[in-house]
Parts: C-alpha cells; structure tokens; sequence
C-alpha cells in the first residue's frame, strides 16, 4: 500500500483500540499542560513554541484528512495556510480586526480557493494530482510576492492582533495559547466525525476503489471535492491563527517548501490517523527547534533524520510506538 | 409482448481498427436471466461495460427501463438500478464485508453529503445490508475485511454488494471467474435463488452454470451475436458449435 496505514475501519482496528483511543487524550492533556509548565519554568518561549505547534498542527490535520483519508496528495497545502494568513492580514491593512470578521473570511477565502482549484485538480489523479496542486499552490505564492500594497515580497505587518467583540483576548499569550487549542481540539473532533459519518466513508471508498464506488451510485469527484474544500478551510483556520500569532503574514507561508513540510509532518506522524498528524507536527517542529539551537547546520541532520524516519519507521511515529507496544505485550 | 428491461441497439465499438462491439442488438425481459457466452476475447466484458457505464459506445443505444441511458455515466446508470459485479473482484478490500455492502444501501438511501453521525452504526443501512450478507452466504463473514476473505467469499461479497442496490437488473460479468468447483456450486446456487427475482445478464465461461441457469443465451463472437436463443436451440446450433461450442463441450 502506498499511502500507509489503512484509515480506521472497524474491522482491522479492533485490535488496536485502545491506543487509538488513548492517544488523542494524551496528546491534549499534554497541550493544556504546557502553559503551566511554562509558568512553572519560568519559559515563556515553550508557549510560542507550542501555539506554533498547534497552529501547524491544524494545517496538518486538514492535510491528513485528504492525503490519509482520501489518497489525494496535495503539494499545495500551505496555499490554504497563506490564504487565511493575507485574509487577516489584508483586512488589518484596512483598519479591520474583528474576529467575527475576519475569522469567516479566511475560512471562506481558503474554502472558495480550494474549490474552484479542486475542480480542476480532482480531474486528475495520482502525480498529476501532485503537480498541478504545487503549480496552483505556486500560483497563490507568486501572487502575494507581487501584492505590492500588501508588502509584496516582504510580506506585512499586522499591527493588532484580531478582536474579539472590540475584546483584547488574542493579545495575551496565554488567552492566545488556549485559542489555538480550541481551535485545534474542534479541528480534530470535526475531522473524526467526518471520517466517520457517511460522508466520510464514501471519501474513504473513493481511495480504495473510485471504480466501484461509481459501480454503486456514487459520483466520487463531488465527494473528493467536498473533502477538498473541507480540509481548505481549515487550512485557512491555520492561517487565521499563524497571522495573529506572528502579527505577520508572508508569501513564504505558502511556498512549496511549506507544503512540503506539512507532508512530512504527516508522514512523520503517521498518516491517516489524524492524531498521527499532530504527533508528527509536535515532533516536526521540536526537533526542528532544539536542532537550530545546537547548529547553525542543524538542516545536514534534520534532513537524514528525515530520511531515516520515512525509510524504517512505516507509518511514521505511531507505526513505530504501536510495533513497540505489540512487542511489549508479546513478552 | 412486454418492454424489455434493458435492450441494446445496434451497440458498436472499436478500439482503433478492432471491433469489439459489432451492431450488437439485444434485450432481457423482466424476469429473465440471459446469458452471454463467447471465447476470449470475443468482447464480452467490453459489451458489459458499455452497458454498465464504464465504457461509452461509438453507436448504437442502450436503452434501460424504458429510457435511452447511452449518455448517462456510470453512476447515474447505477443510482437508475443497474447493479453489477466484475470480472475481476471490485470490491473496498481495507473495509469490513458488511461495510462495503452498507455503503451500496447507503447509495441509494439518503443523502451521503451527511458529515456527522457515524454511518457504522447506523441500523437503517446495517439491517438490509446484513439481509444481503445473508443472501449469498456471508452472514457470519460481516466484520472480516474484505480483502482478508477467500477467493470464492469476494465473489459471493460482489453479488452481495450488488444485491443490495435493490437493482432492477444486475450484470454479472463472469461471478465464478477463478472460483474453485464447490465454491462455483455454491455460487450457481445463490443465482437460482435469485433468478425471477431480478433480471440478469450473465456472463460466464462456466457452461454447466450457463445451460442450467439461463433461460436465453446469446453467443457473442468477435463481437458480433451469432445465435440467440433457449439454451437447447443454441447448445445444437450448427454454427454455435463450429465456433465455439465444440472444443468447450468435449
């Protein structure tokens, strides 16, 4: 199989419950501590640095949900990303910084983005998919690279950072910190519902078998694109969140190296599994951290760990922990 | 005399300077299991595919209940109650046996643009597709995945699959292909439970299963009809056994 792991379906996970179902706890319980560990050590670096991480992380999940779940491998995803960050951005430029604002913005103009590029791409299937996703997601980069009143190639600054009914919450770190895990807790509660609602299993027949699902009634394409503009949006809610966060929007947040990366998260952490992609995103972006710190030539490491992970840990970091734990309970 | 469920008109194809589908004109009645037979590559799988949607013909109609459905893409055909098996085992190997027969109920029950509620435990589409699980035989094989059950079981999960379309005619391109003796014996069985329930258009090499299920049989060679007709008519066609019959039957 060339895209991992099989998604959940209860006739091969049976086993494996209770990891599955233990994971995602684990993983949230660990987000809602880290501000008072923060607090604790007096680091209030390990707060920005995990906001970044959840922040990621639901730029991951949204690719997750049509890589793993649905077999399209989209190389353009960080497109979605930059387009929620310039919808925040661009209407700041304006004097506007409501939540109610530009929060539905962003998702509508990632959302909108990601349906009108869908309907060409969808057309296509397997590297044809791959690129014309890259060219769509290049066309996005290039276009804000010449968004001359926005900042052009430099980007732009966001002065405040959004309100909320007039309300300063996002300007306090820790207030922000607990948006983005909202955000992200809602984000993956709503991708699992989806995978498992009747939408969702006939998004993940058309990755088995979009013959016979045609063979059946369905019209795969209508279902791909819903997915599609499903996991555009929350690539915006990521943008959303990333321009707030960095009071900064950039063309780089939607270079192909960008969505690059967030493949590789998802690989990192295991793909279609949803969890897996926050796992990997936290490692991701850790690791990318504590490497910068050692070296300035922390990428001549980062990227044959890269390699290594891909290579011998097949379905990524939760691959490798649930082998261990069979193992384990082996002995 | 009655409408037909399903007639072809003068169906024609050819991929680049081959003729696989030669005028081919045909009809199944309501309730009738016609069969077509032919040597390989005599473009019987071709001719179920222009039927079924997958492949669009150069000429010719295909008209289905009533209605010219030539144009219609395969999906549609199947939402009309076209239900049909392949030749080669289709099926959603990483789903559950019962999963891959409830999304047929669920295609024609309801709206799949349903993004909350999980569809696995959802009776109204568990029930009928366990009837149907039950109907070929597979009533206890419903949690295995797909992919993990035996040759003869996929076989037996297509009929099911298609069964669950409540079709109004099902297509079976070859169901016993590659089945072993008991696994085609049981196969043969379901189908006569099944025949007058459903018209059907079956293709099969397996001549025993052909001569004792079909009510019509039409030989298909080089894609052109050679004889048509009750099955005793077509096994003493001159003709039938010079091109076909004869080295099959020996």
């Amino acid at each position: 199989m060339l895209y991992g792991p099989a998604p959940a379906s209860p006739a091969e996970t049976a086993g494996s419950v209770p990891a599955r179902a233990v994971a995602p706890v684990v993983i949230f319980l660990a987000f809602a501590l880290v501000p008072l560990a923060a607090a604790v050590a007096a680091e209030t670096y390990l707060l920005s640095l995990f906001t970044r991480v959840m922040i990621f992380a639901i730029a991951a999940l949204a690719l997750d949900l049509v890589v793993g779940y649905g077999a399209l491998v989209s190389f353009g995803h960080a497109a979605f990303v930059g387009l929620g960050a310039y919808a925040v951005g661009i209407l700041a430029a304006h004097g506007i910084n409501e939540v109610l604002v530009s929060l539905p913005v962003a998702l509508a103009v990632a959302a909108a983005f990601a349906f009108v590029t869908g309907i060409v791409c969808l057309r296509t299937k397997g590297v044809y998919f791959i690129m014309i996703t890259l060219a769509f997601g290049q066309m996005a980069y290039f276009t804000a690279s010449s968004l001359a009143p926005y900042g052009g190639d430099d980007g732009l600054t966001i002065r405040l950072r959004n309100t909320l009914l007039g309300l300063d919450v996002l300007r306090n770190e820790r207030a922000f910190y607990y948006v983005a895990f909202t955000c992200l807790l809602g984000a993956y509660l709503l991708c699992r519902a989806l995978v498992a609602s009747r939408f969702g299993r006939v998004f993940r027949g058309a990755r088995e078998n979009p013959t016979r699902m045609e063979a059946i009634g369905f019209e795969v394409y209508r279902y791909q694109l819903a997915g599609y503009v499903i996991s555009g949006a929350l690539g915006g809610l990521s943008g959303f969140l990333l321009a707030n966060a960095t009071e900064f929007v950039s063309p780089a947040y939607m270079s192909w190296q960008r969505s690059g990366e967030l493949i590789i998260m998802v690989i990192f952490g295991g793909l279609g599994t949803l969890y897996g992609a926050i796992i990997g995103t936290a490692a991701f972006l850790l690791v990318e951290e504590w490497l910068s710190g050692l070296t300035e030539h922390w990428k001549v490491i980062f990227g044959p760990l890269l390699v290594l992970v891909v290579v011998f840990a097949r379905g990524g970091l939760i691959g490798v922990a649930e082998r261990l734990t069979r193992r384990l309970r082996r002995d | 005399m009655t409408e037909p469920v399903l007639r072809l008109d003068a169906l024609r194809k050819n991929f680049g300077g081959l003729v696989v589908t030669d005028h081919v004109t045909f009809d199944v009645a309501p309730g009738e299991l016609h069969a077509i037979i032919g040597p390989n590559g005599a473009g019987k799988t071709t001719l179920i595919n222009q039927i079924s949607g997958l492949l669009a013909p150069d000429a010719g109609r295909v008209v289905f209940a009533g209605r010219d459905i030539t144009a219609l893409p395969m999906h549609t055909r199947a939402q009309l109650g076209l239900a049909r098996s392949f030749q080669i085992t289709s099926i959603l190997p990483a789903f559950s046996a019962l999963e891959n027969v409830a999304l047929a109920v669920q295609a024609r029950t309801g709206s799949s643009f349903r993004f909350f509620g999980r569809a696995a435990r959802e009776e109204a589409l568990n029930e009928p597709a366990m009837a149907a699980l039950a109907a070929v035989g597979l009533a206890d094989r419903g949690d295995v995945a797909a992919g993990q059950l035996s040759h003869g079981e996929k076989r037996a999960l297509e009929l099911a699959i298609a069964l669950a379309m409540e079709p109004r005619l099902l297509l079976l391109d070859e169901p016993m292909a590659g089945t072993g003796h008991e696994e085609a014996e049981r196969l043969v069985a379901v189908l006569r439970r099944l025949k007058g329930r459903f018209p059907m258009v079956l293709v099969e090499h397996d001549m025993t299963a052909v001569f004792a299920l079909a009510d019509r049989i039409s030989v298909l060679i080089y894609g052109r009809i050679i004889a048509s007709g009750a099955p005793d008519a077509v096994r003493s066609d001159p003709q039938v056994i010079a091109a076909y019959l004869g080295d099959e039957m020996e």
